[in-house]
């Protein structure tokens, strides 16, 4: 049962097919992976863990000397050598307090022989370490990968089928491959509104929020037939409200009258084909976007 | 004022009992626990507020308290006219007939995550509160004078604690929170008076426990996480603790934890005075989403084909819907409760939804909804035993899932998820027996996750945008909101005061308290 067609609030609320709109770029947010590889992977997790950047490269060669042998590369352990990301001792390390003597002495009663190592190479391999942990800790440091596996002349054909009724290769996309890196292309094609890492984003975050170009748009009819419409403010059971085309502000109480409320969202099309998508297609259009320079 | 202050505390002090045995049948003029009872239900017995007279809920007062970015995320506790509320490092104790602040015990800075607090638990004259940092801290409630502190675990292994401690007997029953290092998850029982441990139970198996089988090895199991971050319910009569647990790690990169992963993204029943699992369902077997089955398992007794059943049922962050027989763990039912599911190939034999690994992350993405906070999350559900619905707020989200480490040996959350937005948000009404819904209620705008509490007066009270709103619960007709000043930031509770009826909630810094005024006498 759909509740609101039974209450006293009484309205209709109707969305209108996206069709034949000029698609503009609204503003974006690409969420909590970032829109790009600015500021990601180790140069991030240096700065997040506050160590020296020099320190940390010249860790990374005393580590690959020394260490790499048995607790491999990344430091994520082997047979027989633990896993230095997830070791306690590593991770309740302050400058080095704990980690010095270990690797000053080694365990010979656990089987790690005593290193050969300088005190500044000591003190370089903490900073290379800390960086390790931190770089597995925090989500806000994590690079993607390559996203464009797709095969673009698949991803023409399904853009030409899909999406040109409101896009054109040469016309609003042209270039659009020369913008943006290809995660946020997928990204913001997927979704132009943006959305907040798995917070969903979209349509009417906030109540309803605008955006410069291709803003929501809304009409009001009242019971005496009066038509006014707008860019939305914001819209809930309760209230709607809009800037005109000269940018008056209106807003209507929905308590108490049959308010006729009808919302076009002209990017609400990418939102309806999410269901529609195959992981290909979209992998697809990508590769085929890219190709758009 | 101090003189003001003493007067005033000892008018509360004399009342600041609460007899554990008060929270197998809470009074009506008290809220004891995070969920008003011990089964979850927020449910009220209370019906001074009714279809009849809701148009006339009127705000009684409105109070703020200050600190930097507050968002009370707690359920407010009511004992003895007394509201005790937190947010991380903070606890407050308030008078409820004027929402005037008696104390404030402020934790000392450190380093661990604010990310929300649920609130304190109450034994005797005792709170108790989990610290930023882990430590589990009681105050004496008519003074907000810290009694003692004990670390429940390490925050320099990224464990935070945000839980509301719930007091069964005599045990303190405290989780963690923290999955981005891979470190191990329990549940600890602390005793009342000294805080010292009774029992800690691992949420993943070890060497030689059932259902190590469901992992690699006793290393990836150890470093399994599935944090029970959500106060549990209790079933007195079964003596079991119910409660859902988080996600297994590395959270989105599976290579090295191939299995079922027990027991994360599962809901489990411990016997309270030993620690010991009975038994376990698992909604998200071999989670790669981040969907946390820590939503609320709710108790209740109902009707299923014909015979009388102890039930529990939960609306997990995964979009599925299940209720399960509380005597034995076993599936009765289990539904998606959003339409855009997509990562299942179908039920196992267990009633189980089976991840469809073409939807596990991947360096070039996937499509998956709900996304990665789900089709529900911690906001409270609520089940009202008159109308036999269970009410949760919904929202049909997708996000691009990304795998960011390939390593061998994946450690923390090894990917992503990107938003790719939503499919509209709606607040539901499940009918137990088969998970079909009844009503709905489709909002035009916002976030639909939203906390829930029901009445025997009829109502259905919960919140969009910065609306409180009361429902027909039977019906889903709207018949009241109000305007806040922010969205309510955690589950409104109900309860008698000097013969009135209050609804309370609590908004971003501020406690909003309603009522029906009388006419004077």
């Amino acid at each position: 049962m759909q509740s609101w067609k039974s209450t006293a609030l009484s309205f209709t609320l109707i969305f209108i097919p996206a069709a034949f709109t000029i698609a503009q770029e609204p503003a974006f947010n690409p969420g909590r992976g970032g829109a790009g590889q600015v500021d990601k992977g180790i140069p991030a997790a240096i700065a997040g863990a506050k160590e020296d950047p020099a320190a940390f490269e010249r860790g990374a060669k005393a580590y690959t000397a020394n260490c790499a042998g048995c607790h491999g590369a990344a430091a994520r352990g082997s047979v027989g050598a633990p896993d230095l990301v997830r070791s306690i001792l590593v991770l309740d390390d302050e400058k080095g307090i704990l980690i010095a003597p270990v690797l000053r002495n080694g365990r010979p009663d656990e089987g790690m022989p005593k290193p050969n190592l300088t005190e500044p190479q000591i003190a370089d391999i903490v900073a290379w370490l800390h960086v390790q942990t931190y770089s597995a800790g925090h989500r806000t440091t994590y690079a993607f990968q390559d996203v464009l596996t797709g095969d673009p002349k698949k991803g023409e054909a399904y853009f030409n089928a899909t999406c040109t009724r409101c896009h054109s290769a040469s016309g609003d996309l042209k270039g659009i491959g020369a913008r943006y890196d290809a995660f946020a292309l997928q990204a913001r094609w997927l979704q132009p509104r943006g959305g907040r890492g798995g917070g969903g984003g979209g349509r009417g975050r906030r109540g309803g929020e605008t955006s410069a170009k291709s803003p929501i748009t809304v009409t009001v009819t009242l019971p005496n037939g009066r038509e006014f419409s707008g860019t939305l403010d914001r819209v809930d059971d309760f209230n709607v409200s809009f800037h005109d085309s000269q940018g008056v502000y209106h807003s209507f109480t929905r308590e108490g009258v049959t308010l006729k409320v009808e919302i076009d969202d002209p990017l609400k099309a990418h939102t309806d084909l999410l269901g529609k998508y195959t992981d290909p297609d979209i992998h697809n259009v990508t590769a085929y976007l890219v190709t758009l320079k | 004022m101090k003189l003001l202050l003493a007067s005033l505390l000892t008018a509360v002090s004399v009342f600041a009992q609460l007899n554990p045995a008060d929270l197998l049948k809470p009074r009506a003029d008290s809220w004891p626990t995070f969920n008003g009872d011990y089964s979850g239900r927020r449910f009220s017995p209370l019906k001074q507020i009714d279809a009849s007279n809701v148009l006339n809920l009127a705000l009684a007062w409105a109070a703020r308290v200050t600190g930097t970015n507050v968002q009370i995320k707690s359920t407010p506790l009511l004992v003895n006219g007394v509201l005790y509320f937190t947010s991380p490092n903070n606890v407050w104790a308030a008078d409820a007939r004027t929402g005037s602040v008696l104390w404030h015990y402020q934790y000392p800075p450190n380093t661990g995550s604010t990310i929300g607090n649920r609130g304190v638990g109450m034994y005797g004259n005792w709170l108790y509160f989990e610290t930023p940092d882990s430590n589990l801290v009681s105050l004496d409630a008519r003074t907000g004078k810290e009694r003692w502190k004990v670390p429940i675990a390490d925050p320099k292994l990224d464990y935070t604690s945000t839980v509301a401690p719930v007091v069964v007997g005599n045990h303190i029953i405290v989780g963690i929170g923290g999955d981005h290092l891979d470190n191990p998850g329990f549940l600890q029982s602390r005793d009342p008076e000294t805080g010292a441990l009774q029992w800690k139970w691992w949420t993943t198996p070890r060497k030689g426990d059932p259902n190590m089988d469901s992992w690699p090895d006793e290393y990836s199991s150890a470093h399994g996480t599935g944090q029970a971050w959500i106060p549990g319910t209790y079933d007195p009569d079964l003596n079991l603790y119910i409660v859902g647990t988080g996600n297994p790690n590395p959270v989105m990169a599976e290579k090295s934890r191939k299995g079922d992963n027990l027991y994360t993204c599962s809901i489990v029943a411990i016997n309270p005075d030993t620690g010991k699992l009975v038994w376990y369902f698992q909604p998200s077997p071999h989670d790669v989403h981040d969907w946390d089955a820590v939503e609320t398992p709710i108790l209740f007794d109902g009707i299923i084909d014909g015979k009388p059943r102890k039930l529990v049922a939960q609306a997990s962050r995964n979009g599925y819907f299940f209720v399960l027989d509380r005597v034995t763990g076993k599936n009765i039912v289990t539904r998606p409760f959003i339409e855009t599911v997509n990562w299942a190939k179908g039920l196992d034999a267990k009633g189980q939804p089976i991840a469809d690994p073409k939807k596990y992350p991947t360096t070039d993405g996937v499509l998956v909804s709900p996304s990665s906070n789900g089709a529900t999350n911690w906001p409270a559900p609520s089940f009202d035993p008159e109308t036999g619905l269970f009410y949760v707020g919904t929202t049909r989200s997708y996000s691009m899932f990304y795998l960011t480490d390939t390593d061998d040996h994946p450690e923390g959350w090894g990917g992503l998820d990107s938003g790719a937005g939503n499919d509209g948000s709606s607040l539901l009404a499940i009918d137990y027996k088969d998970g079909k819904i009844v009503w709905r209620h489709d909002w035009p705008s916002g976030n639909g996750v939203a906390h829930n509490l029901t009445t025997a007066g009829k109502l259905l009270f919960t919140s969009n945008g910065t609306n409180l709103i009361a429902f027909n619960a039977a019906t889903g007709k709207i018949l009241w909101h109000a305007g806040l000043m922010a969205a309510p930031s955690s589950g409104s509770i109900t309860y008698m005061l000097d013969g009135k009826q209050y609804v309370l909630v609590a908004a971003g810094d501020s406690l909003y308290a309603f009522t029906v005024n009388q006419p004077a006498k």
